[in-house]
């Protein structure tokens, strides 16, 4: 049986209630820290745990905590990104539901490191019954005594907020997250400074994931080395899967980093087998904006080893017979699955989700969802699937924030590995698998 | 403070540290300049949006000389001693401004023929220089109507290519800001609260800002082509700004008022909206004598003068 860090209480009934959470050994963490650890012994801790970042990019926590600037007199701030809403990706809203005290026992922790007075959760808008949860655990860790006025008698004071946001994809971007926290509108900020440097209200902050601040109060109970014996080369831990598509049991699956992915979906442990028996097609490993791969790819590298799920191993290969480890976004697809209309309506997403401010992304995302709608109804030329690359190639990387190149890297990968299911559509002048 | 050195294709040029990378392009000037459509160096956190200005940094730093992985907004990109940047002189560069210039059109209408910014439009000056001679889409474009916003200003959302200059007059210039970007996307819209005219002694130089024919003067709308007015610096003595105008002038008629702008298309100081709308009478100014036209520009067209 897999190590379970995260869901391995997920199952006892009123968990979400501070008696339960605190008689499972919750809390426990923040007990032991604040008394016996100063906040660069936890950020040395989590550094050495080899954490990263599970909100997609999967950058080092302990190294981003220890770029905040901590040379100026302004108050740090500590930031929870829950502001889930990847087309595929639903791991947060599950488990912030069913388990809001490991989320807030590992803000005290983080916020304890960085040194941060105040810190803010900020919740998806449309995930409002989450929202009632966390407030609900907010009280309840405040009336007994872990947030507030000085914390279990020590001097360390911390105050925390839940603020919902108008439901935007775009403010899980962390600079538009801190404008929209502002109550400004979401718009992403021109990096640099980064948010370490010029965050919330111009002040020094950090932005990290639910499952991400969800982990520190197992690394710091069980320590750095326990963590990061889980998992290989430099994946270290566990990882929660939200997997979904053409399986015999979507949900939601805490992996150890490294295990196959073929053994991911076809074990009766996972995602048990590709439904109805049928064939599987291609796998978006890592929430919509990562490339797919087709079936023979994710199942094995180019160079004809096992596929992991590892951050390494699923980017093996670049974009050309890789893809991203992502957010954890597992959408599985057999061969009933067009991908043409599974890439329109990736596209359709992203065009209704820029922001609107830099040209790229704003005319290119719509531009694209038009032209692959136009390929789809079979009103699409040849010439409209090199045009629809190479507006994907001109947006990536040129835009203000990665939601360009999450809009691009989908319409991009298609069309490396599925072209001639778009030029079925154009000679056919229809779609090929529709019923 | 010591001066820092950054080559821009090829050229070597010396700038106090923090100068970004289209500053220092400015200080060599000429054709490595990068265009530019939302920054404005008299406005406070323009800049990064339109991404035309992109170019590539071949060389980080004389301590770090990895090139950046990206193409950089040089407008918001800092130099850095021993700085290598390419700009015309990188095909990559050059690519992606053609393409910038095909997303910056996709949605703008094209109406040149009865648009009142013509000749002085950075948008027409980009396409022009950086633009395809044919067209990629066949798709419809957003379409919006144009709506008065005062007595003064027209807005065509049509044509507007969301630079933010604008929305940052009103905010840095006036003293309440009544309208701003709504929508998100390839919907959003400069609008204003529920039509609320935008009156404010200074809002006049949302016209002057405005990269594009979106915000045009009701007091000159179809009176003429830009090329047919011939522009005079003068002044007179305003109480509220320097008075320090250009007049676009057909024949005797003064026809329309602007601020006066540099080589760059930005205005040198603003104007208030006394001077630009209230004075058309030639006993209202003291004329200096006439204004240098850019050559840069098509309205260079209809003017003889000898560079």
């Amino acid at each position: 049986m897999a190590q379970k860090i995260l869901l391995n209480n997920i199952d006892v009934p009123g968990l979400a209630t501070f008696e339960v959470y605190r008689k499972l050994g919750g809390y426990s963490a923040v007990e032991k820290t604040l008394k016996s650890l100063t906040p660069d012994e936890v950020t040395a801790e989590v550094k050495k745990s080899g954490l990263r970042g599970r909100g997609g990019a999967g950058f080092p926590t302990g190294m981003k905590w220890s770029f905040i600037d901590k040379s100026t007199d302004k108050p740090r701030y500590f930031v929870c990104n829950f502001d889930e809403s990847e087309p595929g990706t639903f791991k947060d809203r599950y488990f912030g539901t069913l388990n809001p005290h490991q989320l807030i026992e590992g803000m005290i922790l983080g916020s304890y490191a960085l040194g941060a007075k105040t810190s803010y959760i900020y919740i998806r808008g449309e995930l409002f019954y989450v929202l009632q949860i966390i407030e609900k655990a907010i009280e309840e860790a405040y009336a007994n005594g872990f947030l507030g006025k000085n914390i279990l008698g020590t001097d360390y004071s911390l105050d925390l907020y839940c603020q919902p946001g108008g439901g935007a994809y775009i403010c899980g971007e962390e600079t538009a997250l801190i404008e929209s926290l502002e109550g400004k509108r979401g718009n992403p900020r021109i990096k640099p400074p980064f948010p370490a440097i010029v965050g919330l209200y111009d002040c020094p902050t950090v932005v990290n994931n639910v499952e991400t601040i969800s982990v520190l109060p197992w690394i710091l109970n069980n320590g750095a080395d326990a963590y990061s014996s889980i998992g290989v080369g430099n994946s270290k831990g566990t990882k929660l899967i939200s997997a979904c598509g053409h399986i015999n049991k979507p949900g939601i699956y805490e992996i150890e980093l490294g295990l196959p992915v073929e053994e991911f979906i076809y074990s009766d442990e996972y995602c048990g087998g590709i439904l109805n028996g049928n064939k599987l097609k291609a796998v978006v490993a890592g929430g919509s904006s990562v490339p797919i791969l087709p079936a023979e790819l994710i199942l094995k590298t180019a160079k004809g080893e096992p596929r992991l799920m590892s951050y390494e191993s699923l980017a093996e290969g670049g974009f050309e017979t890789g893809t991203m480890m992502g957010s954890g976004g597992f959408i599985v697809m057999d061969d009933t699955t067009c991908i043409v209309k599974n890439t329109l309506t990736f596209a359709r997403f992203y065009h209704h989700e820029s922001c609107g401010q830099c040209s790229p992304c704003r005319e290119g995302t719509g531009w694209m969802e038009k032209i692959l709608q136009r390929i789809e109804d079979g009103n699409g030329t040849m010439k409209d699937i090199d045009l629809l690359f190479n507006i994907s190639k001109h947006i990536e990387g040129n835009t203000i924030c990665p939601l360009g190149d999450a809009a691009a890297w989908p319409v991009a990968a298609a069309i490396r590995h599925f072209r001639a299911e778009f030029e079925e559509h154009v000679k056919q002048q229809k779609c090929p698998l529709s019923r | 403070m010591s001066l820092i050195k950054v080559t821009i294709d090829n050229i070597e040029v010396e700038v106090e540290p923090g100068t970004t990378i289209l500053q220092a392009a400015r200080k060599i000037g000429g054709a490595v300049v990068p265009p530019t459509m939302c920054y404005y160096s008299k406005l406070k956190g323009s800049g990064g949006k339109c991404r035309s200005c992109l170019v590539k940094v071949a060389q980080g730093s004389a301590k770090d000389p990895r090139p950046m992985p990206k193409l950089v907004a040089s407008c918001r990109t800092a130099v850095m001693d021993g700085m290598v940047v390419q700009n015309i002189t990188s095909p990559e560069v050059m690519e992606n401004r053609r393409a910038i210039t095909e997303f910056l059109l996709l949605n703008h209408p094209l109406d040149c023929p009865v648009c009142d910014q013509a000749g002085e439009c950075h948008l027409q000056d980009l396409s022009y220089e950086h633009g395809l001679a044919e067209t990629n889409t066949i798709e419809d474009r957003r379409t919006f109507k144009p709506i008065d916003i005062g007595d003064k200003i027209k807005l065509h959302m049509n044509r507007c290519i969301l630079c933010y200059r604008c929305v940052m007059v009103a905010d840095q210039l006036t003293d309440q800001r009544v309208h701003g970007v709504l929508g998100r996307g390839d919907h959003s819209e400069i609008s204003t609260y529920i039509e609320k005219a935008i009156d404010n002694d200074f809002s006049g130089n949302m016209i002057d800002v405005c990269p594009v024919g979106a915000l045009t003067d009701r007091t000159f709308r179809f009176k003429s082509r830009v090329w047919f007015t011939k522009p005079f610096d003068a002044h007179r003595d305003c109480p509220k700004c320097s008075g320090k105008v250009v007049l676009w002038k057909k024949g005797d008629e003064i026809l329309r008022v602007t601020g006066r702008k540099d080589k760059y298309g930005e205005l040198e100081e603003f104007i208030c909206n006394d001077c630009r709308f209230e004075h058309k009478d030639n006993n209202d100014w003291v004329i200096e004598g006439p204004r240098k036209i850019e050559r840069h520009s098509v309205i260079s067209q209809n003017h003889y003068e000898k560079k």
